[in-house]
């Protein structure tokens, strides 16, 4: 999976970049199914193995496929870009010397909500997974809001890349006055 | 349209298969791994890969971004009109609970419901983005 990242960073051709951050994605879900988080490993192979490669090969086709060659070799940007990682990386590596051991059944991840879900879950929606009845049930407000940042999304493309189903006739509108804010 | 007759043949019989498979993550969610947002994401997979391999302009015409816009809309719409619904049987905001007489009963339908509306936003929303980003070629 390293190797993957550093590949993808490395290689000249971005196509082949954005075929190894798919391999990447697709490691990162086979690392959650050996976690037994399926439902994540769905998600990250269908979004970041699938979609998301297939956004990349349509950008590269709009742009380029070659990475442009620096041309001045300044010292700045190499320096921000091998040091912000590794110092970010090296503080999320010591954060980690706090955490509970792996699968620690007195984590306080696993006493705070978690035992009562896997309890009450099944019982109070009648839906065996659990994950859906957390989602959905449990924290149904926060995927309201998932799905409403989902649509804002879309929404925004739309409107900055053009595809408005009525943008000739806004354009010969007259502006209004109060529209500058 | 792609040149290959292989990837032409082959694409046409996956298709089915895909959409399929995405209904059944969809319905099945909630016994299995699955749910609204990975069957949205499989459904548009089937439309850009018919996108892909055959023009995007047919694919546009098979999926007009207008009827898009509506799906997406309709989705949000769906999830917040399931929570209005409930406050109107007397529950609170999205409690599904009061949907049937037996609240876990009501909860499941609930689910049910948010779920189908997820999963029309999510599809129509991934198709939006790519058919934007496409036709910008």
């Amino acid at each position: 999976m390293t190797a993957t990242g550093i590949a993808a960073v490395w290689l000249r051709d971005l196509l082949a970049s954005a075929m190894v951050l798919g391999i990447y994605s697709l490691l990162i879900a086979a690392l959650w199914v050996v976690l037994d988080a399926v439902d994540v490993a769905f998600t990250e192979a269908a979004v970041g193995a699938g979609v998301t490669t297939v956004l990349m090969l349509l950008a590269i086709a709009l742009t380029g496929r070659r990475e442009k060659r620096a041309r001045a070799r300044s010292w700045l940007p190499l320096a921000t870009s091998l040091g912000v990682p590794l110092a970010t990386g090296g503080l999320l590596v010591y954060a980690t010397l706090g955490m509970p051991a792996f699968g620690d059944a007195n984590a306080p991840a696993q006493l705070h909500v978690a035992p009562y879900y896997l309890q009450h879950a099944q019982a109070e929606t009648g839906v065996p997974n659990v994950v859906t009845a957390v989602l959905a049930a449990y924290r149904g407000f926060d995927t309201l809001g998932e799905v409403t940042v989902i649509f804002t999304a879309g929404m925004g493309v739309l409107v900055l890349l053009g595809g408005g189903v009525r943008r000739r006739r806004k354009i010969t509108a007259p502006p209004e006055s109060g529209d500058r804010a | 349209m792609s040149d290959f007759l292989v990837l032409r043949v082959v694409t046409k019989l996956l298709i089915p298969f895909i959409l399929l498979f995405g209904f059944y993550v969809q319905m099945h969610g909630d016994y299995g791994p699955g749910g609204g947002f990975q069957a949205g994401i499989i459904v548009a997979a089937a439309f850009i890969l018919y996108a892909i391999v055959f023009e995007v302009e047919t694919a546009r015409r098979v999926a007009p971004i207008a009827v898009l816009v509506s799906v997406a809309c309709l989705g949000v719409l769906l999830y917040a009109g399931v929570g209005i619904a409930n406050l109107f049987y007397g529950g609170l905001f999205l409690e599904y609970g009061v949907l049937a007489h037996d609240p876990a009963h009501g909860n499941h339908i609930g689910i049910l419901i948010i779920e189908i509306g997820v999963g029309m936003a999510v599809a129509a929303v991934m198709m939006i983005i790519f058919f934007s980003f496409a036709r910008r070629r």
